[in-house]
């Protein structure tokens, strides 16, 4: 992506990000029952979203990877569980505030959306143990994308295996996002929601151009060196390559 | 000569037996998690101070043994073929690669059930006060042996062939078989309740088992040949 367009991103971002903060502390209204600290659901939820949905694109890019095999697809599957991590350990950080601010607890076992994104967050931090763990790149390539079409399958499940487990123990807190919101609340959830998402965006395209970059100065530097090797010896950077080390790609 | 290449079945059923044979002569992994388990059911006596267990601790120490002990045959269940070139030697057989897929995970299967034919009668023994439990307890065992060999089939040829092998399993595996566990759990502490069984939720449990089951083998079957070829 050219450096203008991820300026451009980046300024939009900012500013749906700011907009929709103006609004969650100026316009949308404290909530009865919680009062101020309800306000981090505006960050919280629109942050899980955007996670799980962020494995789901990376589930997505997994598959066209190995129906292709471009590594193009891997890259961006690669790129969009990194962020989705990211975006987890906020998840998980501020659920544990807003558990603490109403039940006076870090942390609830009773919470099955919290505990199930606990569990789905655990296993897509093993996904760096396995794909590092691979040498050979292109193995790499393709375990890696199977293991995030597996784990995707997994979020579903995971989801419903957990509800199931509690549905019976404790009534739905934060059921308030279907139905009971009030329309101010809604705006400031959805503005919230679209900069959010967008930050996800941003962040995935900037890290995307900055791999494609450092692997073009990578191929740039090797084209440097094996015309520096075809020159008479002694000159610069080509004392420093194994011989025949340069001829690869 | 002009031979048909032999159907996936015949592979898979080529494969387990040859798996089976395997390890009925080296007996290397299914004694080690008989014993793995036992020594596991001590160690909880122990840990736990009790004697006797029911509900959900009777099941809670039941599926985590079998969990371990899952885990030994599934650390082990590709070696043999890494490195003696099994892998190699299916990618150049004119045969399904998803056959090895099949045919791992049915070992895994009878090599857990063989545990657990082991296994049960020794937990009711140490810990139990009525094996009534026990009976309805088997199908959900069942589809939770299918789910641990499912997934281990498709994530142990990943773990075998990197680098930090024996590491790699487990650390995929314990948190892709949470939903199985709560499953079975669910279903386990009513059966194993202290006044006899009750079948609170049996069956929903039963078709989640049976749902993770489904949903990891049709994910083995489409994504197993990318974790073969080269």
């Amino acid at each position: 992506m050219k450096a203008s367009t991820l300026r451009t991103l980046a300024l939009l971002t900012a500013l749906l990000i700011g907009a929709g903060f103006a609004l969650v502390f100026f316009y949308a209204p404290n909530e009865a029952d919680q009062g101020f600290i309800q306000k981090i659901f505006y960050l919280h939820v629109p942050l899980a979203i955007v996670a799980l949905g962020g494995f789901v694109v990376g589930g997505i890019h997994a598959i066209r990877h190995l129906r292709s095999g471009d590594p193009v697809h891997d890259a961006r599957s690669y790129v969009s569980i990194h962020a989705s991590v990211i975006f987890g350990v906020a998840v998980l950080v501020t659920g544990a505030i807003w558990a603490k601010a109403s039940w006076g607890k870090w942390w609830v076992w009773d919470e099955p959306t919290l505990v199930s994104f606990l569990i789905v967050f655990l296993l897509y931090c093993t996904y760096y143990p396995l794909r590092y763990a691979i040498e050979d790149r292109e193995r790499q390539a393709r375990y890696a994308s199977v293991f995030a079409i597996t784990a995707g399958a997994f979020v579903p499940l995971n989801f419903m295996a957990v509800r199931a487990a509690e549905s019976l123990v404790h009534p739905r807190t934060f059921g308030t996002v279907d139905g009971g919101l009030p329309g101010d609340m809604w705006l400031a959830f959805l503005v919230c929601f679209a900069g959010i998402a967008l930050l996800w965006v941003t962040l995935v395209s900037f890290e995307l151009t900055a791999k494609r970059t450092s692997g073009q100065l990578s191929r740039l530097r090797r084209a440097l060196d094996e015309s520096a090797d075809r020159a008479p010896a002694g000159t610069g950077v080509a004392g420093r390559i194994a011989p025949g080390g340069a001829g690869t790609r | 000569m002009n031979r048909r290449p032999p159907s996936t079945l015949a592979v898979v059923a080529t494969v387990l037996a040859k798996d089976l044979r395997v390890e009925l002569r080296t007996l290397q992994s299914v004694p080690a998690m008989l014993l793995f388990a036992t020594t596991i059911f001590v160690i909880f006596r122990f840990g736990l101070d009790r004697t006797r267990l029911d509900g959900a601790l009777a099941a809670g120490v039941l599926l985590v043994t079998i969990l371990f002990a899952a885990l030994l045959a599934i650390n082990r269940i590709f070696v043999a073929e890494r490195e003696q070139g099994g892998f190699e030697a299916i990618r150049l057989a004119p045969a399904d690669g998803t056959a090895l897929f099949f045919a791992k995970a049915a070992a895994l299967l009878v090599y857990l059930v063989v545990l657990e034919a082991f296994a049960l009668p020794v937990f009711w023994l140490f810990f139990l006060d009525s094996g009534s439990g026990l009976v309805p307890l088997l199908p959900v065992l069942l589809l939770l042996d299918a789910a641990l060999a499912v997934t281990g089939a498709l994530i142990s040829p990943m773990a075998t062939n990197s680098r930090a092998r024996d590491l790699i399993g487990p650390l995929i595996l314990l948190p892709l078989l949470v939903p199985a566990m709560i499953a079975a759990a669910g279903a386990g502490q009513h059966l194993l309740a202290a006044g006899g069984p009750s079948y609170e939720q049996y069956g929903t449990w039963l078709a989640v088992l049976g749902l993770y089951d489904l949903i990891f083998l049709l994910i083995g079957w489409a994504a197993f040949d990318f974790l073969i070829e080269d």
